[in-house]
């Protein structure tokens, strides 16, 4: 199980949590300009990295808010987490400072 | 010491280096890839291919999942896939010369609230419409068929009857990929492991070869079949796939006499049992929600499908959990597989078959194969072709395919 950081409510067991997937994909704007193929990558498209994703998370069991992730798909640690609207934290220097963290420990 | 031990057996294939070229690569050595392997030299004469493997043969989810075997599926699209592959398993132990522990135990998927009822009802006519062997089956002649199913309804979710398909079943699953591997093999088909493919070698939009870890491979066909890693591949091949990868987990007891005699499925409160024939009970659940490559899952989901097993097999109580793994399944938005040609001319996908794809290799292999030699969909796999995301022809077996994806 793993712990995690809710922004409000500080860490609490996964169980609490609901997931909601992909991050900071916006509603289109105007949808009904969209092509077909357009839609289904609105629809049902996603990022699906091995590593590191920006994703959302809903504290169900807390203060029953949305809010983001960047998580490693691999080991599932949390990089980081953030507010709803608050941009996405730089993924390259997440992970450029975890390489830089397993030099240090050889 | 030595000389108290037997004779190693007979290796079932070779362990060849890879050519230069070849006619045909498929990119995954599992179930769905060795099957594929198989059909491509079997009904298509091509026997100039290769298997690349990253890590061992059989060694992902082939040797992870619970080995159901079943058909009754809802939709006309999706019953007539998965009875194919079920007849192509009735007939494989002979046609692979290789006794795999195909057993024919059925399989009873419970229902346990009005609106289960209504479902299982409609599946098993709409079975039945499709020529897939399917029965409704009361809670008494559900104790029938497997005794140890607790029918009382003094529990939170009773058992208010179950749908029957009597020629479902389990297979011992690493022998069946052992079977088709040495067929693939006697055909002349490389089975290349510890070789990942790193790279696609492009002509304009046209696939002329790919990279790996073992060097340069020309081909001009490229059927990829690697399950929870198809979007990692898609990528490096220039496009994306709807496909989220996520943990799904299994366990087994420890070894006891034979007190299961079917496969039971539950829906509702989520669990999928069997007893292996070592004796093992194999169970099943969910996936765990968030999208995973780490072969391992959380405590909650197994604790969860521990304490529905129980309510429904109280015999089960005092079993012991020897072990407990997961696997990356490849779910899609509507739970149902891609078999197709991609964005990428000569570059094919087999992917997405999510939690059931144990049932669906020989289908599979036999769809794909055709594919991938002729450019162009099998009748069986024309419905799962990837552009159904954009005209909306969606084939949805979230509930409707006897358990939830």
């Amino acid at each position: 199980m793993i712990l995690i950081e809710c922004p409000n409510c500080g860490p609490r067991d996964e169980t609490e949590y609901h997931y909601g997937g992909q991050a900071h994909v916006a509603y289109p704007e105007d949808p009904s300009q969209l092509t077909d193929k357009e839609w289904a990558e609105y629809l049902f498209y996603r990022d699906n990295p091995k590593g590191l994703f920006a994703e959302r998370w809903v504290h169900t069991g807390g203060c029953r808010r949305w809010f983001n992730a960047v998580r490693d798909t691999v080991t599932y640690e949390f990089k980081a987490v953030y507010r709803s609207g608050e941009p996405r934290p730089d993924l390259a220097s997440l992970s450029q400072a975890e390489n830089n963290k397993e030099g240090a420990a050889k | 010491m030595a000389d108290l031990l037997p004779e190693h057996p007979d290796f079932l294939w070779r362990n060849p280096e890879p050519k230069s070229s070849y006619d045909a690569v498929i990119v995954g050595g599992g179930g769905h890839g060795i099957a594929t392997a198989y059909y491509l030299a079997k009904n298509h004469g091509m026997t100039n291919i290769a298997i690349l493997e990253r890590g061992w043969l059989a060694g992902g989810n082939m040797a992870r999942n619970t080995t159901i075997i079943r058909s009754n599926y809802l939709w006309d699209e999706s019953a007539a896939i998965y009875e194919h592959s079920l007849k192509l398993w009735e007939q494989l132990p002979e046609e692979l010369e290789y006794d795999f522990l195909f057993s024919q135990r059925g399989v009873l998927n419970l229902a346990h609230t009005l609106g289960d009822v209504r479902e299982s009802v409609r599946r098993v006519e709409a079975n039945k419409l499709n020529g897939v062997d399917a029965e409704w089956l009361t809670p008494e002649q559900v104790k029938e068929v497997c005794p140890i199913v607790n029918i009382g309804d003094d529990i939170r979710y009773p058992v208010m009857g179950a749908t029957y398909q009597p020629r479902a079943g389990i297979a011992k699953h690493d022998h069946v990929a052992w079977a088709f591997a040495r067929k693939c093999d006697e055909m002349g088909v490389d089975i290349i492991q510890n070789c990942e493919v790193t790279g696609f070698i492009k002509d304009g939009n046209r696939v002329v070869g790919v990279e790996t870890s073992r060097g340069r491979i020309l081909t001009d066909k490229v059927g990829l079949a690697a399950a929870g890693h198809s979007s990692v591949l898609a990528e490096l091949a220039g496009f994306r796939l709807p496909i989220q990868s996520h943990p799904l987990q299994a366990l087994v007891s420890e070894l006891f006499e034979p007190v299961h005699p079917t496969v039971v499925m539950s829906n509702h409160v989520h669990v999928y049992v069997s007893q292996a024939h070592k004796g093992e009970l194999v169970m099943g659940a969910g996936i765990d929600s968030y999208n995973g490559y780490g072969q391992r899952g959380a405590f909650h989901v197994i604790e969860e499908q521990m304490a529905a097993a129980v309510e429904l097999f109280p015999i089960f109580a005092r079993a012991h959990l020897l072990r407990t793994w997961g696997g990356i399944v490849d779910t899609t938005l509507d739970a149902s597989p891609i078999v197709s040609t991609t964005p990428v001319d000569g570059v094919f996908v087999n992917c997405g078959w999510g939690t059931g794809g144990f049932k669906g290799t020989p289908g599979a292999g036999y769809t794909f194969a055709h594919t991938i030699a002729t450019g162009e969909a099998h009748p069986l796999n024309a419905p799962f072709a990837l552009d159904r995301f954009e005209t909306g022809h969606l084939i949805d077996e979230h509930g409707a395919a006897a358990v939830a994806h």
